[in-house]
């Protein structure tokens, strides 16, 4: 057993030892591998980062209420008074008689991306004073909070990023609506961050949407309290609406998206990696013929078959490894933390987010890279293992 | 032409190899064929705007709306041969998730605005002496089942009927129109949605003007701007054209990705196959002494092996350009995010210019360090 280990581990360090002989051809076939790494990373790096900025905006003691029927926050409509029904339902979180609750407005406001110059759909939410008490996790990091009853607005530090013409200090005049920037906040990189954020009463005037909003936030006194909040809610008949845990409401929001992304870079990844593989069994092909008599002459030296076939193998493999970790890094260090934006359709607007290459991409994308590897291996090892020594011994 | 069988009997001299490589640029092809439809998916919009239209929203956003008073005074700006509006309603039907585009218009007008629908005379008179009355593309209507004189309720994401939750439509026609029309929008009667809606009267989401010369559109759509400006609804009229960039933009850019990938796969392609001419090359470094010895031109051994890199290159290529072609003439790609999948003919004969690239590059190393071979040092090589 040791001798047989001895063996394969031989011819194995002969066959790597050999590469730098074939260079040219190796380095393609590495070439081929990372570059379906890197294709690879870089696309579901995008759709790993839209999700974490969608998933990460919910928290689980949070709940979000929406007219019955509406898609989103964007399509959803209260009314003033049904906003008061809902904050006075049992399970939200009482400060004193002051329920933590927020009632909302969620609307656009036309300004250019950076990137293109051109025209985009930046969210602009209306809240009340209890918002930063719902949304714990939000900190105003530069200049200071709005006031409300003003036109001032602070607006979120990835928005700041994406859209021209939101700096601190400035001054935003489009058509009625004149909004003063007194803040910046930070949300942890979650969807909030792409909005701009004022009094939800300067809001209702501008887009004359009279004493009706279209969502209420709320905080929970326990996320297990939840379930009876939402039966109370939709079991009132002066209501009609829909309760849905935060994190609920983004996941389903970020689905569509996510899941083009995932589908159109899985598409490429296969149809890459289908390519890839033919480059490396031509490569490894190639390095067989190359070391003919070599293999021949091991195996007339009573080398076994199995220890040439794992050599050949583990050539493939080591270059795919190779292939893969350089694409790997590649990927890494030119994608994660990439930012840039796109429009949710769900909401019509835009979000902020950034390419994020997560450990479990990196694991898939070496995991795929050794898979490619060995199925451009395997055969070539096969041929390699069966040459028949005597004629291979023969070749020039 | 004699020589054609010479080329093939090289071509078949390792079938492997020969075999894997063409493999590998028919995957390249095919995924050239496939981002290109992908991209062509998201901004394909801007490719059939037209440029006599000019689409005016809201000056701070698109989802606010406009009063229908404007219709009257946008019609009677000098170079302003006709107007309609448009208002977006969504729509889902019997599920949630069965979301679709549904749009409330006005009938008469829509008609004249956009010629690339194609709808009979019948299903147009019927739809004008139906207040309930829809059109809806053929895509959705075949996703949906429905056929013309079907009753269909539909939820709408935006706005509520005054009784219920559901609003009912007729389906007065079915339209059609080329492979670049989008064939998956619902159109309803706005005067049906205003009467029954639940507030917002008199409201529309946007225009869309026709202008008699397109290169005054700039010069139109400030003079139409202009009588709104300071009014409680101030507007913004872009081309059609812009508008629909600006749209694809804000998706992001899609196009800059779409290529870059294809790029990066070329570039693999390119390096696997010129790898591969150079190995069988080196492999008849002899033979080509031979054909030199008995009266190959230098000329002849070059054209020679550049067509048979050229030849490999066209076939695989052909083939995967081919078979996304024919996917998607048949519809296997559609779905109802991206409505509207074209394997455009730009792109088509981009991607037969880069079969030939690929060969040329491929195989122009190779041939030229035979065609420089001296008879005496190819001999003597093994």
């Amino acid at each position: 057993m040791f001798k047989w280990i001895s063996q394969t581990i031989a011819v194995t360090l002969l066959s790597i030892r050999t590469i730098p002989r074939r260079i040219s051809s190796s380095a393609v076939a590495m070439a081929g591998i990372a570059g379906v790494v890197i294709v690879f990373i870089a696309v579901l790096s995008i759709g790993e980062g839209f999700k974490a900025a969608m998933t990460e905006a919910g928290s689980p003691s949070r709940a979000i209420i929406l007219r019955a029927g509406a898609d989103s926050e964007m399509s959803s409509g209260l009314s003033g008074p049904e906003t008061d029904l809902i904050k006075q339902a049992p399970g939200v979180l009482l400060e004193g008689n002051r329920a933590i609750a927020s009632a909302e407005l969620f609307v656009i406001i036309d300004r250019n991306k950076r990137a293109t110059g051109t025209a985009a759909n930046v969210p602009l939410r209306g809240i009340e004073s209890a918002a930063m008490q719902v949304r714990d996790e939000v900190k105003v990091t530069e200049g200071r909070m709005f006031q409300f009853g003003t036109n001032e607005a602070i607006v979120g530090r990835s928005a700041l990023g994406q859209f021209s013409g939101l700096d601190l200090n400035s001054e935003i005049k489009s058509g009625q609506l004149t909004l003063k920037i007194v803040g910046v906040f930070d949300a942890k990189g979650s969807a909030a961050e792409s909005e701009l954020w004022a009094d939800s009463k300067l809001i209702q005037n501008v887009y004359r949407r009279g004493n009706s909003y279209q969502s209420v936030l709320v905080r929970l006194d326990s996320p297990a309290s939840f379930d009876a909040f939402k039966n109370a809610l939709t079991s009132n008949p002066q209501l009609n609406v829909q309760v849905k845990k935060e994190t609920e409401y983004y996941a389903a929001q970020s689905e569509t998206m996510t899941s083009l992304i995932k589908g159109i870079g899985y598409i490429i990844a296969f149809l890459m990696g289908t390519g890839a593989v033919f480059g490396a069994i031509l490569t490894m092909n190639t390095a067989v013929s190359a070391r003919t008599r070599e293999i021949a002459t091991l195996r007339a030296l009573g080398f076994n078959t199995i220890s040439v076939l794992i050599s050949v193998l583990g050539e493939s493999m080591a270059l795919a490894a190779l292939g893969g970790l350089a694409g790997g890094l590649l990927g890494f260090f030119a994608f994660n933390g990439y930012q840039t934006s796109t429009m949710n359709f769900q909401t019509f607007s835009q979000i902020a987010f950034a390419f994020r290459v997560t450990p479990s991409l990196l694991t898939q994308g070496l995991t795929y890279a050794l898979i490619m590897g060995f199925i451009g291996g395997v055969f070539p090892a096969i041929r390699a293992a069966r040459l028949p020594i005597p004629s291979a011994l023969r070749e020039l | 032409m004699k020589y054609f069988a010479l080329i093939w009997r090289n071509l078949l001299r390792r079938k492997t190899r020969t075999a894997f490589t063409l493999l590998m640029i028919f995957i390249a092809f095919v995924l050239y064929g496939f981002l290109m439809t992908v991209r062509a998916a998201f901004v394909g919009g801007v490719e059939v705007a037209s440029a006599e239209r000019l689409i005016m929203t809201h000056k701070v956003s698109l989802i606010q709306l406009l009063p229908i008073s404007y219709e009257q005074q946008i019609r009677s700006t000098s170079g302003v041969k006709a107007v309609t509006h448009s208002t977006w309603f969504g729509g889902t039907y019997q599920d949630l998730a069965n979301q679709f585009a549904v749009m409330a218009v006005d009938p008469a007008p829509f008609e004249d605005m956009y010629p690339e629908f194609k709808l009979s005379a019948s299903e147009k008179a019927a739809w004008l002496a139906d207040r309930q009355g829809a059109i809806v593309g053929r895509d959705s209507a075949k996703r949906f089942g429905w056929k013309v004189g079907d009753r269909v309720p539909v939820k709408g994401t935006i706005w509520q009927p005054k009784q219920g939750d559901t609003w009912f439509f007729n389906v007065s026609g079915i339209y059609d129109g080329d492979k670049e029309v989008d064939k998956t929008t619902f159109y309803f009667r706005y005067d049906y949605l205003d009467e029954n809606r639940r507030g917002a009267y008199g409201q529309v989401g946007w225009y869309t003007i026709r202008i008699a010369d397109p290169n005054r559109s700039a010069e139109v759509g400030s003079a139409i701007d202009s009588q709104f400006a300071n009014s409680s609804a101030e507007t913004k009229t872009s081309p059609e054209k812009a508008f629909m960039q600006g749209f694809a933009n804000q998706i992001g850019n899609i196009g800059f990705m779409m290529v870059s990938i294809v790029t990066v796969v070329l570039v693999l392609l390119l390096l696997n196959v010129a790898n591969q001419m150079g190995q069988s090359v080196r492999e008849r470094t002899s033979e080509i002494g031979v054909l030199k010895t008995l009266g190959f031109s230098n000329g002849l051994v070059l054209s020679l092996l550049l067509a048979e890199s050229m030849l490999i290159a066209v076939i695989g290529g052909m083939a995967g350009l081919g078979v996304v072609y024919f996917l998607v003439q048949s519809g296997g790609f559609n779905n109802s995010f991206l409505p509207v999948f074209i394997f455009g003919t730009r792109d088509l004969v981009v991607g037969v210019g880069l079969c030939l690239g690929l060969g040329l590059l491929a195989g122009i190393f190779p041939a030229t360090s035979a065609m420089q071979l001296r008879i005496t040092d190819a001999l003597r090589r093994n």
